[in-house]
């Protein structure tokens, strides 16, 4: 099966490792993984923070860089979501994107992807890929079938983590706040993983965590899933 | 006043210039009790009767031959002296009442007369299982609304044909020309740190006697 | 009306500002986190009892928009209605037309003391402080408008709009302002509860004039609808001479039908009740019943606006059941008072801004108290799609900035961003400055301090340092 990579400009330079554990998990399935660098942003942030002229050309670029791609596959759901929900507000037919756990269980039909991650973690559902995608359970069906790994659901998991974008720094301290809560919450289950399918709330997450020497390792599900 | 209502009028087609057709509503919610538990008419009473009792209102059952008397043990274990009545309760209800004495209202009896009595007995339009709602519209032996408002203990007496299972029957029933008052349970507030607190005005006890025929 | 806290310029400060003070209060924190969590868990226990909940939604957000995309027609039905019924209508364009109106009814009764029922919209037009200015004086009734009015105060919820004080501080508030209070009154909810009713008491059993808001008003039948908990709403509803109601144009609903849909959604959404313990209906007036003279005020005050806005007239849906406060994580953590508005929290910010307009910084800021998690979209029990409206109205914002001759930085920032986005070069080319940059301002891993408008980041948070290879870089090489 032929997959176009959305690696997201996000990833493409903090979380390289993202969009290789990406890449191995899904050649290990038995893909074909291209990567088209004429990639840059879907536009999210901006869309998000209100410059919608500027969304709009990105979005518009985005559309052309993937026109006539195969299935497109990203690993941030936010960005799955962005081009999915705000392309056609935009008036830019969306390509027809995935993000990284749907195409696993909805497209390869698969739940057991041969990952062994011997830790005990806890995963937290962020806000675009719980009630934009509905992602459901379907990252919690693969993180059951990895080998050794013991899953502990996470209290009050549906609580928001406070990056909301722009909304990390325009409204810091509220940010603060609600990511104060998060870790409080993600400490009560005493894992020594967090994860998510999106880079974006870990790095606040995790920096907050980090900062405060709380000794919890994020790490986005794709890692996870690329372990052996 | 006819300028103002010209502009925002105006200002009205204005905004809607250009906007869609206004869409059908769609009714597909539910108008009666569902499934098997609702089939009977004992049914719907009984879950009149339980959601009254979840609001601490107390209810209790009675046949109509009997309906004198409970009126008159509700209002003894009250110590309730004097009473107001709608001036067309039925004389039936009173029968039995015995050393209280059950004042017809009328226009003589303003608020400060109204406050200094005991309690109150109505009737009610109709009754509403889901909620445990009595709804009064001033019609038959209820009363204008200030009886069952002032008083501190209000008496409602509701028969099993009054009772319909939801919401949308009892709007159907009900006549939005007459002045309703819907009643669910005695008035509460949770406005000091949010801790319920039953009774601040309105009636502080509501009792209901469902009446069997 | 904006609360009397000042910002630095001295105009009300906008939300990140306002909300740096609310999240320090530490009392404020718990009584909001205990109150949104209760009511929360109240609200779900009776949803899930009702299977037909989704259809009620549906049928609710229809019902809005049936009146509201033909407004014009339900509101001269209404007028009709409400006419023939024995009742006066007026129509007030703003709040200055509005409280004129209020009071030269109330000059004509010859009265200087009026009762109110909570009514936001009067809130909105600053009512009360209209009256005093005529030297007339309101009383609220309700228990916690009247803990606020007491403290001089604002509200902080749509509901329980005193939740920021504790019992304490209203113990001490009655001592200080309420007359006739027992000199051994305690602290105990009940005994509040029970000396307000008695200093009320007295209030309600005299007053001629009372003002109220209404939930909803039937255009079929001139039919006003008020939901309450305490009383209070039938006690001003049914025993003065003379009353006046000040509704919101966009409180239309077409018929009476429509109420069971409403009357199922409003009180499960807001206390998390089957139904609440008082709602009073009334047409006109009814001989012998209650108030011999009626007026209802319609209000524009900036609905009008909203009602023109495409996306964001589907705010004008609210029904003001406070469902979206109570789930959102920000209100949760800021209280009501940070959104400078009688509107707070999610509604708050799509409907303050609509009603005002963008240009102060405060009204600018309110479309961005949010992260966009969307669980207020989840409960609205109209179908309000809140996060849309707010991108939506964040674009309004950005719009109505752009062309000013200094662009702020954030601007600057932005269109930059999306400049070196637009091009592959440009965004390789960038994308190997922030690699490298990023590395340089590593300690140990992490970049803990990030210069200019991304130093807000790292005041709290650490970021990890970017690896040596971007992925592309990995990608060319493998």
């Amino acid at each position: 099966m032929r997959i176009a990579l959305f690696i997201t400009c996000f990833n493409d330079a903090l979380f390289p490792a993202t969009g290789k554990a990406t890449v191995t998990l899904l050649e290990r399935l038995g893909c074909e993984v291209r990567f088209d660098p004429g990639q840059t942003c879907c536009g999210q942030m901006h869309w998000n923070t209100g410059y919608h002229r500027e969304a709009a050309a990105l979005a518009a670029r985005f559309g052309e860089v993937f026109a006539g791609a195969d299935a497109v596959v990203t690993p941030s759901a936010s960005c799955a979501a962005m081009v999915r929900a705000a392309y056609p507000k935009l008036g830019v037919e969306p390509p027809e994107v995935y993000e990284l756990t749907e195409f696993l269980v909805d497209v390869l039909d698969v739940a057991d992807v041969g990952a062994y991650f011997p830790h005990r973690v806890t995963y937290h559902p962020t806000c675009h890929s719980m009630r934009t995608l509905g992602l459901a359970g379907r990252p919690e069906r693969l993180l059951r079938a990895v080998r050794g790994l013991e899953l502990v659901p996470l209290p009050a998991a549906e609580e928001c983590c406070g990056f909301g974008g722009t909304f990390a720094i325009k409204n810091s301290d509220t940010s603060v706040a609600m990511v104060a809560d998060k870790i409080r919450h993600v400490r009560e289950t005493a894992a020594d993983v967090l994860c998510a399918v999106d880079n974006s709330c870990l790095a606040h997450i995790g920096g907050a965590i980090s900062r405060l020497r709380a000794g919890v390792r994020v790490l986005h599900l794709a890692e996870i899933l690329a372990a052996t | 006043m006819t300028a103002a209502r010209e502009e925002i009028l105006a200002r009205v087609r204005a905004a809607l210039a250009g906007a869609p057709e206004p869409p059908e509503v769609p009714r597909d919610y539910a108008v009666r009790l569902g499934g098997p538990e609702f089939e009977s008419r004992a049914d719907v009473v009984a879950l009149f009767t339980e959601r009254v009792a979840d609001y601490r209102a107390s209810v209790r059952h009675v046949a109509a031959d009997e309906l004198g008397t409970a009126v008159a043990a509700a209002l003894w274990g009250r110590e309730a002296k004097r009473i107001v009545v709608p001036s067309d309760l039925p004389y039936g209800w009173l029968a039995e009442l015995d050393g209280v004495q059950a004042l017809a209202d009328s226009s003589a009896l303003d608020p400060p007369v109204l406050a200094d009595l005991d309690g109150v007995v109505t009737g009610c339009a109709v009754a509403i299982a889901q909620t445990g709602t009595v709804v009064l519209d001033g019609g038959r032996a209820q009363g204008r609304r200030l009886l069952s408002l002032v008083p501190d203990y209000h008496l409602c007496v509701v028969h099993v044909d009054q009772i319909v299972g939801t919401v949308p029957e009892a709007i159907d029933r009900l006549d939005p020309y007459r002045p309703l008052t819907w009643i669910s349970g005695p008035s509460a507030t949770s406005d000091i740190e949010l801790s319920r607190v039953e009774g601040v005005h309105g009636p502080r006890t509501l009792e209901v006697l469902v009446v069997e025929d | 009306m904006t609360p009397s806290v000042a910002g630095p310029s001295g105009r009300p400060p906008k939300f990140s500002e306002a909300a740096r003070t609310a999240l320090a209060d530490t009392q404020l924190r718990r009584n909001l986190a205990a109150a949104t969590h209760t009511i929360r868990e109240r609200r779900a226990a009776v949803v899930d009892e009702v299977a037909d909940w989704e259809d009620l939604r549906d049928a609710g957000a229809a019902v809005k928009d049936r009146a509201l995309l033909r407004l014009d027609s339900a509101l001269e039905e209404l007028e009709r209605s409400v006419v023939e019924a024995g009742g006066t209508v007026h129509w007030a364009r703003d709040a200055a037309e509005a409280n004129a109106i209020v009071t030269s009814l109330v000059r004509a009764t010859g009265e200087t003391e009026v009762v109110k029922v909570k009514s936001m919209a009067t809130q909105e037009i600053g009512l009360n402080e209209a009256l005093a200015a005529a030297g007339i004086t309101a009383y609220e009734t309700d228990l916690a408008e009247l803990i606020v009015q007491l403290g001089d105060d604002w509200p902080s919820h749509i509901l329980v709009p005193a939740i920021h004080r504790n019992r304490a501080e209203i113990l001490a508030l009655f001592q200080r302002a309420m007359p006739g209070v027992p000199p051994d009154l305690t602290d105990d909810p009940a005994e509040l509860a029970a000396a307000a009713r008695a200093y009320l008491r007295e209030r309600f059993l005299t007053a001629k004039v009372s003002i109220s808001g209404a939930n909803f008003a039937i255009a079929e039948t001139g039919t006003l609808v008020v939901l309450e908990s305490e009383g209070n709403g039938r006690m001003c509803l049914t025993l003065p001479d003379t009353l006046i109601s000040v509704v919101g144009i966009e409180k239309v609903l077409p018929a009476w039908r429509d109420l069971e849909v409403m009357l199922q959604l409003l009180p499960r959404s807001s206390t998390g009740e089957r139904m609440n313990p008082y709602t009073s209906t009334w047409t006109g007036v009814t001989p012998g019943d209650g108030p011999q003279d009626f007026h209802l005020v319609l209000l524009d005050n900036g609905r009008t606006g909203a009602l023109a806005d495409e996306v964001g007239r589907a705010a004008l849906r609210c029904i003001r059941c406070s469902a979206c406060l109570n789930v959102c994580p920000v209100y949760e953590r800021t209280g009501g008072h940070a959104y400078g508005s009688v509107y707070p929290g999610p509604i708050g910010a799509i409907l303050t801004p609509q009603l005002r307009g963008v240009q102060s910084a405060l009204d600018a800021s309110l479309p961005y108290a949010s992260t966009l998690c969307g669980a207020c979209a989840d409960v609205c029990p109209v179908r309000i799609d809140i996060p849309e409206i707010l991108v939506h109205l964040r674009g309004k914002v950005v719009e109505s900035r752009r062309h000013r001759p200094v662009p702020t930085p954030e601007m600057l920032m932005m269109r930059s961003i999306a400049w070196t986005m637009g091009d592959r070069g440009r965004y390789e080319s960038a994308l190997a400055q922030t690699v490298r940059w990023g590395r340089l301002l590593s300690r140990g891993g992490r970049i803990r301090r990030l210069p200019g408008l991304l130093a807000k980041w790292t005041d709290a948070r650490d970021l990890p340092m970017p690896p040596r290879q971007s992925f592309r870089a990995w990608w060319r090489r493998r």
